[in-house]
C-alpha cells in the first residue's frame, strides 16, 4: 500500500505520472513530495511508487 | 510626526517582546507577487518590524486591484514594486525593501530568492505557484517557502488553513477554491490567507514550526 495524503491506496507500481493522470491532476499545476523529498517534474514518468511510500501531492489552484 | 528608530523598536518590543522582535528584525522574507496575497502580507510583515522585504512583481496597480490589494486610487498605473515600496515606507520607515521589477521565473529565481530566509508564493496563476514552488524545494531546499491554493469566492472563512506539508514547506488556503470557476476574489477571503501566510512566517521566525 501507498500512503497518499493521508489515504492507503494500492497504486504500488505505478509512476507518480501515471497515478496523476489516472486520479485526474494537472501535471502543470501540482508539487508532489515523496517521503518528504520534492518529485523533480522531469522525473514523473520514471519514479515508480512502491509498498510503504507515503506521498503527498499539493494541488494549485488559480487566485491570490 | 515621523518616530525616531529608537521610538519605533521600543514601541515593537513592547507588543511582541525584545527576543521576538530581534529575531523579526534580523529576518529577509522575499514575496513573489505582489497582488491581494503578496502585498497584504508585506503590509503585515511591514508593521510586525520584519528587517527586510524583497518584493518581486512585473505587473502595475490596475482599477480592478483596489478592492483587495494594498494600493490606493492615485497609485494606479504604477509599477506595484514602487507604489508598495512608498506605503510599506509609509507604514514602517525602517523597513530595508529590495525590489524587483521583472516575471519571475526558473532562469532568475536564485539569484533573487537567495538572500531571503522565508519565501512567500503569492502569485494568482495556478501553473506560476506550482513552477516556484517545485523551484525552491527542489533548487534552494535550505529555504522556507509558504505558498498558497484556493482562496477565491465567498466560502467560509473556516476553510482558509494553514498546513504543514513537509519540512520546510507551508501551504495555506482551502486547496480547492479556483478563481477559473468564475468565483470572482473576494477582498476579506484573499485577505484572511494572506494574514494566514504572514502568521506562518512569524511562527517560523519563532521557531514554532508546527501548525
Amino acid at each position: 500500500m501507498v500512503r497518499i495524503n493521508g489515504e492507503n491506496l494500492d497504486v504500488s507500481g505505478k509512476s507518480v505520472a501515471e497515478y496523476l493522470n489516472l486520479t485526474g491532476y494537472d501535471l502543470m499545476r501540482v508539487a508532489v513530495e515523496l517521503n518528504g523529498n520534492i518529485v523533480p517534474k522531469a522525473r514523473y514518468a520514471d519514479i515508480v511508487f512502491k509498498d510503504g511510500d507515503s506521498v503527498e501531492i499539493v494541488r494549485f489552484v488559480g487566485g491570490g | 510626526m515621523i518616530p525616531t528608530k529608537e521610538e519605533w523598536m521600543n514601541a515593537l518590543n513592547d507588543r511582541h517582546g525584545a527576543m521576538f522582535q530581534e529575531k523579526i528584525l534580523s529576518t529577509t522574507v522575499a514575496i513573489c507577487g505582489l497582488g491581494g496575497l503578496g502585498s497584504n502580507i508585506a503590509i503585515s510583515l511591514a508593521r510586525a518590524g520584519i528587517g527586510k522585504l524583497i518584493l518581486i512583481d512585473f505587473d502595475r496597480v490596475d482599477i480592478t486591484n483596489l478592492h483587495r490589494q494594498g494600493y490606493k486610487a492615485n497609485q494606479i498605473g504604477m509599477r506595484k514594486t514602487e507604489a508598495l515600496q512608498d506605503n510599506l515606507k509609509e507604514i514602517n520607515p525602517y523597513l530595508e525593501t529590495e525590489i524587483y521589477t521583472i516575471r519571475l521565473d526558473e532562469s532568475n529565481a536564485r539569484n533573487i530568492l537567495s538572500g531571503a530566509d522565508i519565501i512567500c508564493e503569492a502569485f494568482d496563476n495556478a501553473e506560476e505557484k506550482a513552477n516556484i514552488v517545485n523551484f525552491v524545494l527542489s533548487e534552494m531546499p535550505e529555504k522556507y517557502i509558504v505558498a498558497a491554493s484556493g482562496m477565491a469566492g465567498l466560502g467560509s472563512s473556516d476553510l482558509i488553513k494553514t498546513r504543514k506539508v513537509s519540512g520546510r514547506f507551508y501551504l495555506c488556503g482551502d486547496e480547492v477554491s479556483d478563481v477559473k470557476d468564475g468565483i470572482g476574489l473576494v477582498s476579506t477571503r484573499v485577505m484572511l490567507c494572506a494574514a494566514h501566510q504572514a502568521h506562518a512566517v512569524l511562527r517560523i521566525i519563532a521557531k514554532e514550526y508546527e501548525v
